[in-house]
């Protein structure tokens, strides 16, 4: 595994520098900040719609993004695309993103911005984003052996390689 | 600074680049939640990559401050309790739903994966009752 980080630097560097934009991003964007999250949730109420303006900007160039990929036959520095293929709307799709959306209307917080609203040494960042790796544990060792086929390839590979 | 819409269109401009930038140069959807559980799971092929994302991520809010001589404000209203059972939910959710708002809403709409539409929707409709029943009660 270690001997594999210096063939794996650029990799690294491109993850390192998407997460800095993507984090960058997320700050201007008004994304950190919960209440104004939760007011935009806030259809009924006080709503406030600029953060539809985020939706928008993020969508519109990731498409971009994604039409110059299918011109492609593989990624800069990977053999091949890792996009899910998956297409069925399972129960598991439905119920899971519902539970989501019920995490993301009572803190205001969703992953992405979770993490990095921890650059802001806030308590509350910090008890979130320990909660939500609670519950992503839990998840995955619940479903440990349900597992999407790849995964457990993927997985029955690498333990054969260890 | 700029108008406000202006400043979210912006910031969400450069979350698409970067998710961009991680489809094109790394082959991979940058889905924050699913980053987020392949650091959590410890050694394996993906495991250096997530953790240099994730740190990015952190750095990002620190490279805002060095450009704006200030972090973005913020007013957080959840007690930490709420906000501990609210990352439960979102934790636990995002990965049966195999995906957040990022994976699912920047990178599956761009997609036009219908796995991520019916999701985006999922979530948004229990995301805006939710907040619609909290005020009703009038918790914070």
């Amino acid at each position: 595994m270690t001997k594999q980080i210096p063939q794996q630097l650029p990799q690294l560097g491109a993850a390192l520098l998407s997460g800095l934009i993507f984090g960058f991003g997320l700050a201007l964007s008004g994304m950190l900040n919960p209440a104004r999250v939760r007011g935009f949730l806030d259809i009924f109420g006080h709503f406030d719609a600029s953060l539809a303006f985020v939706l928008a900007g993020a969508v519109a160039v990731s498409t971009a993004g994604y039409a110059l990929s299918r011109r492609l036959k593989a990624p800069l520095l990977d053999d091949a695309f890792h996009i899910p293929e998956r297409a069925a709307i399972d129960r598991a799709l439905v119920l899971g993103a519902a539970l989501f959306g019920v995490g993301w209307g009572i803190g205001g917080f969703c992953p992405g911005p979770g993490v990095a609203a921890l650059a802001l040494g806030l308590p509350a960042a910090f008890v979130f984003t320990a909660a939500m790796a609670v519950g992503v544990l839990a998840h995955d060792y619940w479903r440990r052996d349900r597992g999407p086929a790849i995964e457990r390839a993927a997985l029955a590979v690498e333990q054969a390689d260890a | 600074m700029w108008p406000i819409y202006l400043q979210s269109l912006a910031g969400g401009a450069l979350i698409g680049l970067a998710a961009a930038l991680y489809l094109l140069v790394d082959g991979r959807i940058a889905g924050a939640v699913g980053i987020f559980a392949g650091a959590l799971q410890g050694p394996s092929p993906g495991f250096w990559r997530n953790l240099a994302f994730l740190a990015g991520l952190i750095l990002g809010p620190v490279l805002y401050r060095a450009v704006f001589g200030a972090f973005p404000a913020v007013r957080i209203d959840a007690s930490l309790g709420a906000l501990a059972l609210a990352g439960l939910f979102v934790g636990f959710g995002a990965r049966l739903g195999s995906g957040c708002t990022s994976g699912h809403g920047v990178c599956g709409l761009a997609r036009l994966s219908r796995r991520s539409i019916v999701a985006v929707a999922t979530f948004m409709a229990t995301a805006i009752a939710t907040v619609a029943l909290m005020n009703a009660a009038g918790i914070p």
